[in-house]
């Protein structure tokens, strides 16, 4: 009998061991471990400034983009409302979590401040979704531009809920287990731990039959219909679920800087979450993370760079209006294109190398 | 208008009542029940004026952006920084010359050819790629907004008033009466009179050229079909190039305007921005009566909201894009 089962198991645990593999192919790959090991052992290596600073910035950043990738790459809505959404969880997080502000937050405890910010977050997303997808194309970017510019100025009218335009100050963020989750490696490790499961809920849901059919909805939105597939239903359900990784990259956010003002959603930051996507590249969710990397980099160090070539270290966001024009002009599909493309070149270039006698 | 009627016999009879109620509004010495329930009438008509003369200023830059839409396909989200632009160009000029009017002919000239450049040298070598422009015009807006806080600094400029629109005016229109008997007038900034007649003359200038010339022929057909229109032999490029100029150019002139009865200042390219999207959202998209219409009811919206709901203005505003989306996606006085 053990010995039956024992052959059993000898037989199955390869297969389950190839079904994994084949519904995860990135854990085949040498790269994504090696990653995947430096994120983890980020903390020995780097100083408090670049793990939270860099590293937890670009995670947080990263993921709020994640969630306009998804939308953009496989539901074909560019929605600049993403970085709204995810205000819109930091300010819920103020007004029902415990702030400076008291005449404003309610004081709940972390734990029902952070779901109730989510739901409703998510509720926000979907909500606008749903008015977005009332048309197609390139009206979404003005619809989900109108509704994050609304949610701008109405913050910075209204004292009641959202504190005007000085927002809202020293938000308490959660300590449990005799830990406080803000100190810098805790957080980043909350930051690392969220990002990656956006990062598999993306991939995982881009899998399944509902991103097979979304994809489906993006190519060919009559055909889908036609098929017999709720199109509108299909697109709502995309902005649910963009709009709360969202969220979560918005409470991470308040949890980073303790404060959320107007400034933070303000129309150039929702301009910010979409080149990061851009320049990273769409069509892939690892892109976000490498555009966040890069603008986060840029941001940080820019200033000092254009001073030691003798130029205004306050052009910051020239340069970076500049490169994400040179993204848009030469790479479609942002810097993983270009990287891919650099690739099948080399490769293409040792074939010719190695066939020796081709044409040159 | 009969047709209207005969279609929509409710509506038509809710819109009459409303004309009607705002007239008596306007027109009648308010009794002292209602000024004790909504306050002033002063308050109310310039509330309702400064709304009208708003929305002249949202006419001349959306019309712009759906004329460019309408025609390109092209969402112009630089319209913003064409309209500061053109601001701060009217200030040069007029701070340096003393001519407001001069102000007014180099930003529509400087910021119409900063439009046929833009068309030429970047629009035109991705046509019909929608989102590859969009991005574009995205990444325009950064680039023109720095190059802008560069030139001219963070600080607030207002461009000059000339001699003779300088000072209110009486309207004929009563506000309140006083005890002795005696009426008393509105009074009103003549340069925002001036400023609304000057929008509603661009405005049915527009419509005539669209309506009335073979250039505007040419528009209207390119706004329903472009193939067809190209087909025809029709050289659409040049036709491309013009309607950029004007719906630049239009930008510039909201510019000087914005200028002188608001100021300028970073981030005004945002609001502008956000105001012609609301506005074509809310008009419908390519069209031009559609924008006055939009441009009217969100500056309305804006300012009434302003004087009687001052934390929440914005969500009226939005409130009115939401019903529009829900009700009629496609914008009011849209056709398709």
């Amino acid at each position: 009998m053990s010995l039956v089962q024992g052959a059993h198991q000898e037989t199955s645990q390869p297969a389950k061991v190839r079904a994994v593999l084949l519904a995860w192919p990135e854990f085949n790959k040498p790269a994504v471990w090696l990653v995947a090991v430096i994120l983890l052992i980020m903390p020995f290596i780097a100083n408090g400034f670049f793990l939270i600073e860099i590293f937890a910035t670009t995670l947080i950043l990263g993921t709020v983009a994640l969630s306009l990738m998804f939308l953009a790459g496989y539901g074909g809505m560019v929605s600049l409302m993403q970085l709204t959404v995810a205000g819109f969880a930091a300010y819920m997080v103020a007004v029902f979590g415990m702030s400076a502000n008291t005449n404003i937050s309610l004081g709940w405890p972390w734990w029902l401040a952070t779901p109730m910010a989510l739901i409703l977050a998510t509720a926000f997303g979907t909500l606008g979704g749903a008015l977005a997808v009332r048309t197609e194309g390139i009206y979404t970017i003005m619809i989900t531009l109108a509704i994050g510019a609304a949610f701008y100025y109405f913050t910075n009218q209204n004292w009641a809920i959202f504190g005007g335009h000085t927002g809202i100050n020293t938000i308490a963020t959660p300590r449990f287990w005799g830990i406080d989750w803000r100190s810098d490696i805790p957080f980043y490790y909350v930051t690392l731990g969220v990002a990656a499961f956006c990062y598999f809920a993306v991939q995982y849901v881009s899998r399944a039959p509902f991103g097979l059919a979304l994809q489906g909805v993006r190519d060919n939105p009559r055909r889908m219909a036609a098929l017999g597939f709720n199109v509108n239903a299909h697109r709502v359900a995309a902005y649910a679920f963009a709009a709360f990784i969202a969220a979560l990259g918005g409470v991470l956010q308040v949890w980073n800087y303790r404060q959320i003002s107007p400034g933070s959603v303000s129309v150039g930051a929702c301009i910010d979450i979409l080149i990061i996507a851009v320049v990273g590249g769409i069509t892939r969710p690892v892109g976000p993370f490498i555009g966040a990397f890069i603008f986060v980099i840029l941001r940080t160090f820019a200033l000092d760079l254009l001073v030691k070539f003798g130029l205004d270290g306050n052009r910051f966001r020239l340069l970076i209006g500049l490169g994400f024009l040179a993204i848009v002009f030469w790479s479609s599909d942002g810097v993983i294109g270009l990287w891919e493309r650099w690739r099948r070149g080399a490769a293409a270039a040792d074939k010719r190398a190695g066939g020796g006698h081709g044409h040159g | 208008m009969t047709r209207f009627i005969e279609r929509h016999p409710a509506w038509a009879l809710i819109l009459l009542i409303a004309v009607a109620v705002l007239l008596w509004l306007i027109l009648a010495v308010w009794p002292p029940g209602l000024e004790e329930a909504i306050g002033r009438k002063r308050v109310f008509l310039n509330a309702l004026f400064n709304g009208i003369t708003l929305g002249s200023l949202y006419f001349l830059v959306a019309s712009g952006f759906t004329l460019i839409f309408g025609l390109m396909r092209n969402v112009n989200l630089a319209h913003g920084s064409l309209y500061l632009f053109g601001g701060y160009v009217g200030y040069a000029i007029s701070a340096w010359t003393g001519s407001w009017i001069l102000g007014f002919i180099i930003a529509f000239v400087a910021v119409a050819l900063v439009g046929i450049a833009l068309q030429i040298i970047v629009f035109r070598r991705m046509e019909g790629q929608d989102l590859r422009q969009t991005m574009v015009t995205i990444g325009l807006s950064i680039v023109f907004a720095d190059l802008m806080l560069w030139a001219f600094g963070g600080d607030f400029y207002q461009i000059q008033t000339p001699n003779w629109l300088v000072g209110p005016i009486e309207l004929p229109l009563v506000t309140a009466v006083r005890s002795s008997g005696e009426a008393v007038y509105l009074r009103y900034p003549l340069v925002r009179l001036v400023i609304l007649v000057a929008a509603i003359v661009i405005g049915i200038a527009m419509w005539l050229a669209l309506n009335r010339t073979r250039v505007g022929m040419m528009v209207r057909a390119g706004v329903d079909d472009r193939d067809m229109l190209a087909a025809t032999g029709v050289p659409i490029q040049l036709v491309f190039v013009a309607v950029f100029a004007l719906g630049a150019g239009l930008a510039g002139i909201a510019g000087v305007v914005g200028g002188t009865f608001q100021s300028l200042s970073p981030g005004e390219d945002t609001r502008f921005l956000l105001a012609s999207l609301v506005v074509v959202i809310v008009g419908g998209m390519g069209s031009i009566p559609g924008a006055a219409l939009g441009a009217v009811i969100i500056g309305l919206a804006e300012q009434l909201g302003s004087v009687y709901i001052p934390t929440y203005a914005i969500v009226v505003t939005f409130l009115i894009m939401v019903l529009v989306l829900a009700l009629r996606p496609q914008g009011l006085l849209a056709r398709r």
